[in-house]
């Protein structure tokens, strides 16, 4: 199996592009991308998508988006993880490069949410749980994460404090031109924000946009950014199977992978790009991932360790929630934004010295996840 | 063989009906009301669950489950199929749903004794049941509540909790309330259904069933009237020569409401909640078309065994109250 | 709602009929062809208990299409007397009184309706114990 890179990036800014029908999206990432690697070799084509076929009636997303690119005969296939789309896509691009099946892949992630109306997006949130025990009972994704969020409170911290993941989120998107809520917000308006599933509020919770990110994937080279490891996991899917609730199974198993086919430890991490649809959800994934010991990230993150010159700088642009997350794209936006970070071309986002990055994106309440590990090649 | 009652936990008081309306009106104090994810099928399935229980029967013994309702969730597919699949009646179960007004849970009844007196089951549940619909600013507003009683019928033996001594139906073509099949609401003849209709059936059916048994009222320990609001089982009870003290324990009607099929069943669990051994019940149901299902029961040794788990008393002091507008909204009685 | 698929769960649903490993006496609600513990694909019928308690909960305020009727509700984590876990609404109950260890029994009520026309969807839920 042979080392893969990422020679090209392309991303929009996640926002409500009425105007845009599902391709057109997928075309100005894809472009993008192409035009930044520099070459138009294509030879495989993976589209991250959770959710067109329920806000598009769209199936065959492959096909339609090579045909999009005017490539009749190409390679091309949805790959459908629930939010895990888009990492699990790029999971099998680099597969297709790395075993020799294609020598320039492109992969990209693609939603467009704001097609159907908010009821619909909280329906398809919960179609990535089991239908008849779990979305039976009328929970959400807001729900479940709020459930898991109560026990870690009990557990381990103040509200607030788990409340600041979303504030640290915010401050890192501030200035970046493809997020969706580059501002900052204060824990003050987090916490006054009203209850969208007790006790998690609402301004703790990524919204709805729709977006499209894309890379390209060729054999590495001596210089640029390699696949140091990219890995998939699952985990039985009702939290009422989880031993220990808090602990994201998937992400253990799918970090544990990643590092050692990268050959790394948690420490050698110097940024990451965590799933943190719900404030809950990103604290647990950081520990998850083994990058701060269990119980203690919210409190990390509170007194400033996410931050650019934290101890684990992480959602560097933001994060879902203020960079925003379009289910099946954002898998692809967190390795694009790791990219950028080791490229050295973050601009004002820009994690100093970062050499390992890693991505990490999640499906169903952490019952399939992508973890990705980048890292810079130098000369 | 076995009972069990079950009353949803939310209660509209009378002054809150008065309060939006304007009315006087206290017929009943405070009425039972469903929770939006009630229905006549869910409360048979609470009193028939908490009937087998008590029972100590096999549930898949029960040869008939019959619903008698006049809100049933489907106008055709059975509630007794729902409730049979619920309770592990099925497969070999015949079900039906039986409407005659407020006294479809009696003729249930009167139905499931002949099932097991002919010999063709073991055992046949009857229940009532009823989530009555009051229309907006009608007298029946305040009383037309929520609840349902189950009761297994079998061969009387040493381990059934009361016996049948008699019944008699008394049934003529009075339109006193009616409602159309494709009607939201009933429609009643207001005082018409006092003297020609509830009164003249109980005491049609009241004085058929004594002469036949040779009772006087002061054989009876307890005295079960359909209770359509506080006044009328007191006063049809009163006329037939019943004292306030038989009557009492099994009127509910000031604290859940007129429960419609459900009434009279209800009002005769909560006596058998309180029924000591030897006890003799005399319970007369109602129904608007018209008519009345009378019934004379012994209560035996075996009930003081088999009335475990909460009774109707507590169901009926566990309550939470609503406003107008949130009974509205739980009865899905707001325009969308 | 397609009426095969709640057809099929009505009897594990309005029981609370679960599976039990012959292998290794290990619970299961809902049923699933694989034993999690020893891996044994032969189960036979196992009645779960009808109480437990709240591990944790929480209050559905956007509700997903469907259950819009019912808002707010109460969803939580139950874990029964016999060690068995599944989620479920807790029903009569205000969202402030719900607690960690509240004692909770199986009731039998409405879930969702497709329309004025569709099948009624029944289910479990659970309310606070009625002594």
């Amino acid at each position: 199996m042979r080392k893969v890179a990422v020679a090209g990036v392309g991303l929009v800014k996640v926002s409500e592009h009425w105007e845009k029908p599902i391709w057109g999206l997928f075309a100005d990432a894809a472009l993008q991308a192409v035009k930044d690697a520099g070459s138009d070799d294509v030879d495989s084509l993976y589209v991250g998508n959770m959710s067109g076929s329920l806000m598009q009636d769209q199936l065959n997303m492959g096909a339609l988006m090579a045909d999009a690119l005017a490539r009749p005969g190409l390679h091309a296939v949805r790959v459908e993880a629930g939010s895990a789309s888009g990492g699990v896509a790029f999971h099998e691009a680099v597969k297709a490069v790395a075993s020799g099946y294609s020598d320039c892949a492109l992969v990209a992630g693609v939603e467009k949410m704001s097609d159907v109306l908010p009821e619909v997006a909280a329906k398809s949130l919960v179609m990535e749980e089991e239908q008849e025990y779990s979305a039976y009972t009328g929970v959400t994704r807001a729900g479940l994460s709020a459930m898991l969020h109560r026990l870690y409170m009990d557990l381990y911290s103040e509200p607030a404090e788990v409340g600041m993941m979303a504030v640290q989120s915010h401050e890192n998107a501030v200035g970046c031109r493809h997020a969706q809520y580059p501002f900052r917000m204060s824990i003050e308006r987090a916490m006054d924000s009203p209850m969208e599933a007790d006790p998690i509020h609402m301004m703790e919770c990524a919204g709805v946009g729709d977006g499209a990110a894309a890379v390209v994937l060729v054999p590495a080279d001596a210089a640029g950014v390699e696949v140091a490891a990219t890995a998939v996991a699952t985990d039985y899917c009702s939290l009422a199977m989880r031993e220990d609730p808090l602990t994201l199974g998937a992400v253990m198993k799918a970090a544990e992978k990643a590092y050692r086919m990268a050959d790394v430890k948690p420490g050698d991490i110097d940024l990451a790009e965590v799933h943190d649809d719900y404030t809950i959800n990103g604290v647990l994934s950081l520990e998850s991932l083994g990058l701060v010991e269990a119980g203690k990230a919210a409190k990390l993150v509170a007194e400033g360790g996410a931050a650019r010159d934290g101890s684990i700088p992480t959602n560097t642009f933001g994060g879902l929630k203020a960079r925003g997350n379009p289910l099946g794209a954002t898998g692809v936006y967190q390795v694009a934004e790791v990219a950028l970070q080791l490229r050295g071309s973050a601009g004002d986002h820009q994690v100093e010295g970062a050499e390992v990055g890693l991505a990490q994106n999640m499906g169903g309440m952490g019952s399939t996840c992508a973890v990705t590990i980048l890292r810079r090649l130098a000369p | 063989m076995g009972y069990g009652a079950y009353v949803p936990i939310y209660r509209l008081e009378a002054s809150e009906v008065n309060r939006v309306w304007g009315g006087v009106g206290v017929p009943v104090e405070e009425k039972s009301v469903v929770a939006p994810d009630e229905d006549t099928v869910t409360i048979s399935v609470e009193a028939a669950k908490q009937a087998v229980k008590r029972s100590g029967i096999d549930p898949s013994e029960i040869g008939a489950v019959y619903v008698g309702t006049e809100s049933k969730p489907y106008a055709v597919k059975p509630s007794g199929t729902i409730v049979a699949e619920a309770i592990g009646a099925t497969p070999s179960v015949s079900t039906a749903d039986y409407e005659f007004a407020c006294k479809a849970g009696t003729e249930a009844m009167q139905n499931c004794i002949a099932l097991v007196g002919s010999g063709m089951h073991r055992y046949a549940m009857a229940i009532g049941a009823d989530t009555a619909q009051g229309r907006p600013a009608d007298a029946l507003e305040y009383t037309a509540a929520c609840g349902g009683a189950a009761f297994i019928f079998a061969e009387r033996g040493a381990d059934t909790v009361a016996y049948l001594e008699a019944s008699y139906s008394y049934v003529t073509d009075t339109p006193d309330f009616w409602r159309r099949s494709k009607e939201m609401y009933p429609r009643h003849g207001n005082r018409f259904t006092g003297e020609p209709a509830y009164f003249k059936h109980i005491h049609g059916a009241s004085k058929g069933l004594l002469e036949e048994t040779g009772y006087n009222p002061e054989d009876f320990d307890y005295a079960v009237f359909h209770q359509p609001n506080t006044k009328f089982p007191i006063r049809v009870g009163r006329s037939l020569g019943f004292t306030m003290e038989q009557i009492d324990p099994g009127l509910l009607a000031p604290k859940i409401g007129n429960t419609y099929a459900g009434s009279t069943p209800v009002g005769l669990a909560a006596t058998l909640d309180v029924a000591e051994p030897g006890a003799k019940i005399f319970a007369v149901s109602y129904g608007s078309g018209s008519g009345s299902d009378a019934f004379v029961f012994t209560v035996q040794e075996a009930i003081t065994g088999k009335r475990g788990g909460p009774k109707l008393a507590r169901f009926i002091e566990r309550k939470k109250y609503v406003d107008y507008a949130t009974y509205l909204r739980f009865r899905g009685q707001i325009i969308q | 709602m397609s009426v095969p698929r709640y057809w099929r769960e009505e009897v594990p649903r309005y029981r609370l009929l679960g599976k039990e490993c012959t292998g290794c006496g290990t619970r299961f609600f809902p049923a699933r062809p694989v034993c999690t513990v020893c891996g044994s694909t032969e189960f036979k019928d196992y009645k779960l208990a009808e109480a437990g308690e709240v591990v944790t909960w929480t209050v559905i305020r956007n509700p997903p299409t469907g259950f819009e009727k019912y808002r707010p509700y109460v969803v939580a984590l139950l874990e029964l007397d016999d060690g068995v876990r599944l989620l479920s609404q807790v029903v009569d109950v205000d969202p402030e009184e719900v607690h960690a260890g509240m004692r909770v029994e199986a009731v039998f009520r409405r879930v969702k309706e497709d329309g004025n026309a569709g099948i009624i969807q029944y289910g479990y839920k659970f309310r606070p114990v009625v002594e």
